[in-house]
């Protein structure tokens, strides 16, 4: 099955499941692996709901279809929530993910190269994502294809000299078919983004190097879902979608709490998750 | 090498869609053949190296044959991570090509020189590592690099490096070194651009009587083992002569291969650039000559040993 490249009006109500089913997936496999990410992943099941069921034109039959849209994992870190999304669209067996963080896997907590299919690029080393996009969308436009490439960003990422690089580059060329999504959830790692490096404005800064800049809610599937289908939009430029997100979004005792970005529920909290999720 | 590097990238660019040149933003006019004849296909991807390996890897992910481009240390050390995870760790054809190999660029200083790139581009999984010794080597490493299907680093020289082969090497085989000149007594191994000066010592050992096998051993990784297996059987003295250091080159695989084998050499010498940043003025001649490695000074060494 191809999805049908975003051409239809978004059914917001179907992308909100498929975003709760995303997240209660990435709890579980957090809490039964012990792995850190699960808020980082939290914050961007929305973008990863809307790209993969209603945006990108893929057949996870035929992963290594050369027309596809690429999506890049560049916030690499989050990889159960490409994993729980990968394995939802059938690129491998849903069962699979309760092998996650385990000896001998495929699943890893980062995205591997040529082990799992649908995997675009294997990240983990922020900033390393959008060149690789960019290097995507470049080779599309020399073989005279149209699909398109997404890039999703951390906020945290941003600090890495190689996306603005890349930024200014895809400027450069006038790339319009890469759109790069920023997880916007204002932590990184151990801080608040902008008291770490001052990423603010952050829009203005991605417009300020070339890019069609739009801020967006990052939980709006809908809004995602129309933004991210409009590439190219005729701007003649790339587009870069900030997205405001909350880390550790769908679960009231993780929400913006950076605890979360190391931390993995017990199986209480698993149960307790779920059911504000509305799961149970 | 350079001019023979764009000559024949120009030409495999005619025969062949998929190649794609990469430039940070150097060789001003070296490509104008290539832009005219495929500029859809040149990017000069700026003074931003690491964007540039990225790309390089998001087209080889693609089906396309990038080859990056710029001055030695930007090409390799400053994007080492992309080279690594980007292009090797997903085993894509990138060809990573470098101009100023060791101190072709002394003159510029050590931001310039270009002495460890080597032992890092060795070190990293499904690397090959390519040092032509002459530019008509650089013309067959491109074309054989374009035959295969994982990344590669073509180690070239500057400009005005004399031509040992007479024409292109018809068989060269990425791992299989060339013997350029036959002997019986000492074999110099020698990688990359300072193979003249070993030709030059071993013509300068003929004259004292001695007679060298001289070889390009021109990749570094994946060894040519056959080739170090005779080498370290047949002659009283092997030696490897590179304009790298001595830490992590040429010499150190070949000093690997020589405890990992349980090789017992008669006589061993390693010439390369010593553990320093070389800081002084002067052109590569004159830096080769204070670190030793003219074709005299590894002559005499040879000599000494072997007295």
């Amino acid at each position: 099955m191809v999805v049908a490249n975003g051409k239809n009006a978004p059914d917001k109500a179907a992308l909100a499941a498929v975003a709760a089913r995303l997240r209660g997936k990435v709890i579980e496999m957090s809490s039964a692996a012990g792995a850190a990410h699960l808020a980082s992943c939290l914050s961007c099941c929305d973008v990863l709901a809307a790209a993969y069921w209603h945006v990108l034109s893929i057949d996870p039959k035929k992963p290594d279809w050369a027309d596809r849209d690429r999506f890049i994992l560049s916030k690499g870190h989050a990889a159960a929530a490409l994993y729980a999304t990968l394995a939802f669209k059938g690129y491998f067996p849903e069962a699979e993910l309760a092998t996650y963080c385990q000896d001998g896997g495929r699943l890893a907590e980062h995205p591997p190269a040529n082990l799992l299919p649908g995997v675009e690029a294997a990240t983990g080393s922020l900033g390393h994502g959008l060149p690789i996009g960019v290097g995507m969308a470049l080779a599309a436009r020399i073989h005279g294809q149209s699909h398109r490439v997404y890039a999703l960003l951390s906020d945290g990422e941003n600090n890495e000299g190689s996306v603005w690089e890349a930024a200014m580059f895809a400027a450069g060329q006038k790339l319009e078919n890469i759109c790069v999504i920023v997880d916007y959830n204002k932590w990184q790692a151990t801080a608040r983004s902008n008291e770490t490096l001052m990423l603010a404005p952050l829009r203005d800064k991605w417009a300020a190097f070339g890019w069609d800049a739009r801020e967006i809610d990052g939980h709006d599937v809908e809004a995602l879902a129309a933004a991210m289908a409009d590439l190219p939009n005729g701007s003649g430029k790339p587009v870069a979608l900030i997205a405001h997100t909350v880390k550790g979004k769908g679960v009231s005792f993780m929400e913006d709490d950076n605890n979360w970005h190391y931390r993995a529920p017990t199986a209480e909290e698993v149960v307790k998750a779920h059911k504000e999720l509305g799961l149970a | 090498m350079r001019n023979a590097f764009a000559d024949e990238l120009t030409k495999l660019g005619d025969d062949d869609a998929r190649v794609v040149m990469l430039s940070g933003d150097i060789g001003n006019r070296l490509f104008d053949k290539f832009k005219d004849k495929h500029p859809s296909r040149f990017l000069n991807c700026g003074v931003a190296e690491q964007n540039m390996m990225g790309v390089a890897a998001g087209m080889a992910m693609s089906g396309l044959r990038p080859v990056a481009y710029t001055i030695t240390p930007f090409v390799t050390t400053r994007c080492l991570e992309q080279i690594r995870t980007d292009a090797c760790y997903h085993n894509v054809p990138v060809t990573v090509v470098s101009v100023g190999a060791g101190l072709a660029y002394a003159g510029l200083g050590p931001t310039h020189h270009a002495c460890e790139d080597i032992s890092f581009l060795r070190s990293i999984p499904n690397m090959s590592v390519i040092c032509p010794g002459d530019p008509w080597e650089v013309r067959a490493a491109l074309r054989a690099v374009m035959k295969q299907d994982g990344p590669c680093y073509i180690r070239m020289g500057k400009k005005g490096e004399p031509n040992i082969h007479k024409a292109m090497p018809a068989d060269f085989t990425i791992g299989k070194a060339i013997t350029i000149e036959d002997g019986s007594d000492v074999c110099i191994l020698s990688t990359g651009n300072i193979l003249p000066e070993a030709v030059e010592a071993g013509h300068i050992l003929k004259s004292h009587g001695i007679s060298a096998r001289v070889v390009s051993f021109h990749t570094v990784k994946p060894l040519d083992t056959a080739c170090l297996a005779e080498a370290f059987g047949k002659f009283r003295l092997v030696a490897t002569v590179e304009e790298h250091s001595l830490i992590g080159g040429l010499g150190s695989a070949v000093a690997e291969w020589v405890v990992d084998n349980e090789v017992h050499p008669k006589a061993f010498l390693r010439f390369g650039t010593p553990d320093i940043f070389y800081k002084l003025a002067g052109e590569q001649e004159y830096a080769r000559e204070q670190l030793g490695l003219t074709g005299h000074q590894i002559a005499d060494r040879i000599l000494k040993k072997l007295a």
